[in-house]
């Protein structure tokens, strides 16, 4: 069972008379890389929050390698090496890159509740961080505030404070989202460079990054699983063609 | 990508904590009173400890987001303790102040457990609450407070053996000013630290710390109770210079106070309060002979100003004057 | 405070009376609250307003005390409207530091300009005859005004819900304080709902610091002194619960005035330990949700 990285069983979570998530069982074998697809409000970032511990899922497990990891809290989880980029920018406006960074860094390291040193001093997580922003090819906008970079650099940014947490399983909420056409190539060099010991499971609705990068597809429609399978697979699956093209009907 | 020079991202930081001209100026001018306004000397020393207060308070309000309106519980907890210790025949300051920064300390910790707990407007309400409380509690115990008629009977031994404080001040601004700069050196350590980094991380984004890993709960008492021994400092050199405990040290008068003085000056800036105190100490001294109301009138409409139209404070609004000299998160 | 009556049951009663008057001092608040989050921490000035309203109509000008009721709501309420327009308006999204230190800054204008129209002493109003006094009742003597002051209560809280439950506005302040992007989708102007409901909360305040004077006294503080004890029915009971309001203001009531009568040394003291150990059991209140 070690081979798996990831894996849910039977997750359950309504609000109310309302199934976000039913029964959703999924695995994830270690280095992989997945791709969770499915349209709006089909519970994607949701089964994210379960995943996370953002949300407490009424029935169901998860498991991160072989541990079980459905009661703990969700920055226990980081330190066991599950983490996740957020689909809305969720950063430190305030703070310049490098200080972000380093603050994920020294939270890992678990230097973050010393005071009695300046933050200077700890020069090997200040290097660790900018060796991050670095690979992220954010180097040049490390000395600025996060509020005045580019869409598609605090997008990266995103990915390297998640980067930062030295994640085992790595979970990316749409990373290309809002990110216009000329500033995805340094996200997508970015994903591909990705240590091949991580595993990766991203929610995604650009589907050149899905075909390019995933060994395989998850699809998730109205809180369910709907198939799963190779990206050839699922080009060709009748199903899929239904939920994403309609019937001929459109949504409200 | 280049990359950049060996230790660059490291002089970076440092740079951005180094000591500033204007900040080595700023301490040095604190002796100017001696000098220029000797009459002013017990003036100048509430100064400083209304300054040291409302430091404590940008500890966890510039810098950790937490919203406390009843902060004053611990200024009046140290205030009483160190008063109790002179008037139970201990009148030596220096420990009577440590004594009261550890009470203080003890009583920050141990309410930080219940307010970590909390955020938004059930956190604002509980450090409401619970500073109301410690105030009723103060005024039902008057056997051991003096109720409504204050602490008396605190009487002091002279600092360090040879100075004793009087009305003219000397001793009293001395020992508040280096208390103060001790406690700012603290601060200033303890905001550029790795620490300071994560405060200000749970402030600019609660959500994300988690994210990260961070135990943001552990943070917070952390903070809110370096914070109280902070204030049960400012608290206990005030019982200590002018000999006397009022309930007005635990009341929400205080609390509101000390966060118009901190908004006043600028809060997260470090020096936004112990700016706002001279600010505000020297325009009610002018003001004193006024009747209190009529200060109260005007601290309402400078509130509601500075919200409407000078959210940063003073040092906020200056900074955007002087962006170069300034330019500090 | 007078009346004080020798039993469990005149305890009892003063506490019900008590926690009426706190009922109306709260309602409005909780549901703004509820509804929109803004901290207005200014709301006990609009019963302060009220009840100098109260004072003045009954000393000064010798109208009828009940007159002064809806001359104190209309007070409160206007004087609410004004403020929101100019003040509260800008700053619904505003963090919550900005709406304490707003709503501070208005009670310390407010504070300081009753003390300079009244002075600093302690009010009263002139109340009518019939409004004096004891009834007895199944040989149990019961203070007239308080009777008086639960009536009113009541007639207000029936109002409320039939307001809430069978008309168009009220079906709009339910929604928003349910779920206020929901509301807005629904093309509901929350903005406009929240005005008008602060109005009317703030109306209500007023009333109450009208009916207030006679019980709890009135002076120049009243706008902080009493601030607490909302605060304390607002958290208990819930943000956006009448219900909980109600609640929470008659359990709060008897509470206090039980402690003040058999435990008189602990005081208020009592009170602010109940509030805390409840909020920190239940953080969203007896009814809240969230």
């Amino acid at each position: 069972m070690s081979t798996l990285a990831l894996a849910t069983r039977g997750l359950d979570k309504s609000f109310g008379s309302l199934g976000v998530a039913r029964n959703v069982t999924l695995e994830v074998p270690r280095g992989e890389r997945y791709a969770l697809i499915g349209p709006n409000g089909a519970g994607k970032t949701t089964l994210i929050n379960l995943i996370t511990g953002m949300l407490k899922p009424d029935r169901g497990q998860i498991l991160l390698g072989a541990q079980d990891i459905t009661l703990l809290e969700p920055a226990e989880r980081v330190r066991r090496g599950l983490v996740r980029t957020f689909q809305i920018n969720t950063l430190f406006p305030h703070l310049n890159a490098l200080e972000a960074v380093t603050l994920a860094v020294c939270e890992r390291r678990g230097c973050s509740g010393r005071w009695w040193r300046t933050l200077p001093s700890y020069r090997e997580a200040i290097e660790e961080a900018h060796a991050i922003l670095v690979s992220m090819e954010l180097a040049a906008s490390s000395y600025r505030p996060t509020r005045e970079l580019a869409y598609g650099q605090q997008r990266l940014l995103e990915i390297a404070l998640a980067l930062a947490a030295r994640p085992s399983v790595l979970l990316l909420d749409e990373p290309a989202a809002g990110v216009p056409q000329g500033e995805s190539a340094d996200l997508f060099s970015a994903i591909e460079n990705l240590s091949q010991d991580m595993t990766v499971l991203f929610i995604e609705h650009d589907m050149n990054l899905v075909f390019r990068f995933a060994k395989r597809i998850i699809v998730m429609v109205g809180g369910r699983i709907l198939v799963e399978g190779t990206p050839e697979e699922i080009a060709a699956d009748q199903r899929v063609r239904e939920v994403y093209l309609g019937r001929g009907t459109r949504h409200a | 990508m280049i990359s950049a020079a060996p230790g660059e991202p490291q002089r970076f930081l440092q740079a951005q904590i180094r000591w500033r001209p204007l900040e080595i100026l700023f301490w040095l001018s604190t002796l100017l009173p001696f000098v220029l306004a000797p009459s002013y000397l017990i003036l100048a020393s509430q100064i400083a400890i209304t300054g040291l207060f409302a430091l404590s308070l940008d500890l966890i309000l510039g810098y950790a987001g937490i919203v406390s309106l009843g902060h004053a519980a611990y200024f009046g907890f140290g205030s009483y303790t160190a008063g109790l210790v002179a008037k139970w025949g201990w009148g030596e300051p220096v420990s009577g102040l440590l004594i009261a920064a550890v009470a203080a300390g003890m009583l920050g910790y141990l309410s930080s457990i219940v307010i970590a707990r909390f955020r938004h407007l059930a956190l604002i309400m509980i450090t409401l609450g619970f500073g109301v409380l410690l105030a009723e509690a103060a005024n039902s115990a008057s056997w051991l407070t003096g109720g409504a008629d204050g602490l008396q009977g605190v009487r002091m031994w002279k600092l360090l053996g040879l100075f004793e404080f009087d009305l003219y001040g000397y001793a009293a601004y001395a020992y508040a000013l280096v208390v103060l700069l001790l406690a700012f050196l603290t601060a200033r350590r303890l905001i550029n630290s790795p620490f300071g980094l994560a405060l200000r991380g749970i402030r600019e984004n609660a959500l994300r710390m988690p994210a990260i890993g961070a135990d943001s709960r552990a943070h917070i008492r952390k903070v809110y109770t370096i914070a109280a021994v902070m204030a049960g400092v400012a608290g206990a050199l005030l019982a200590q210079t002018s000999e006397t405990v009022s309930l007005e040290t635990l009341s929400f008068q205080r609390s509101a106070d000390v966060l118009v003085v901190l908004i006043l000056g600028g809060a997260g800036r470090l020096y936004g309060g112990i700016v706002g105190a001279v600010v505000y100490m020297v325009a009610r001294d002018q003001f004193s002979g006024v009747n209190p109301q009529y200060w109260y009138f005007w601290i309402g409409i400078l509130l509601i100003g500075v919200v409407m139209f000078l959210p940063n404070g003073i040092l906020g609004g200056l900074a955007r004057l002087l962006p170069a000299a300034w330019r500090r998160a | 405070m007078s009346g004080m009556m020798t039993s469990a049951l005149g305890v009892l009663f003063d506490g019900i009376a008590y926690g009426m008057l706190l009922f109306l001092l709260s309602v409005g608040l909780s549901v703004t609250l509820g509804m929109m989050n803004f901290i207005n921490l200014a709301h006990c000035s609009f019963a302060m307003l009220g009840g100098y309203v109260a004072v003045a109509l009954t000393n000064s000008f010798d109208w009828p005390f009940l007159a002064t009721l809806p001359a104190a709501f209309l007070a409160a309420a206007f004087l609410s409207v004004l403020l929101e327009r100019i003040l509260y308006r800008r700053l619904y999204r505003a963090s919550e530091l900005d709406q304490c230190l707003l709503t501070i800054g208005i009670v310390f204008v407010s504070v300081a300009a009753a003390a300079y129209f009244f002075g600093t002493v302690q009010q009263s109003v002139k109340l009518p005859s019939y409004l004096r006094g004891s009834v007895s009742i199944l040989s149990q003597s019961f203070g007239v005004y308080r009777l008086f002051l639960i009536a009113m209560s009541l007639l207000v809280s029936v109002v409320l819900i039939v307001a809430l439950e069978y008309t168009r506005f009220g079906a709009q302040v339910r929604a928003a304080v349910d779920n206020q992007r929901m509301a807005r989708g629904l093309g509901i102007d929350v903005d406009r709902v929240f005005a008008v409901a602060f109005a009317l909360g703030s109306g209500l305040a007023g009333l109450g610091g009208a009916l207030a004077v006679e019980i709890v006294g009135l002076d120049h503080a009243f706008a902080f002194s009493f601030l607490v004890y909302v605060l304390i029915v607002v958290a208990v009971g819930g943000l956006g619960s009448i219900a909980g309001s109600f609640a929470a203001a008659i359990v709060l009531g008897i509470s206090d005035m039980a402690g003040k009568y058999y435990v008189p040394e602990l005081g208020a003291f009592l009170i602010y330990l109940v509030m805390l150990v409840l909020l920190m059991w239940r953080p969203v209140g007896l009814f809240g949700r969230r």
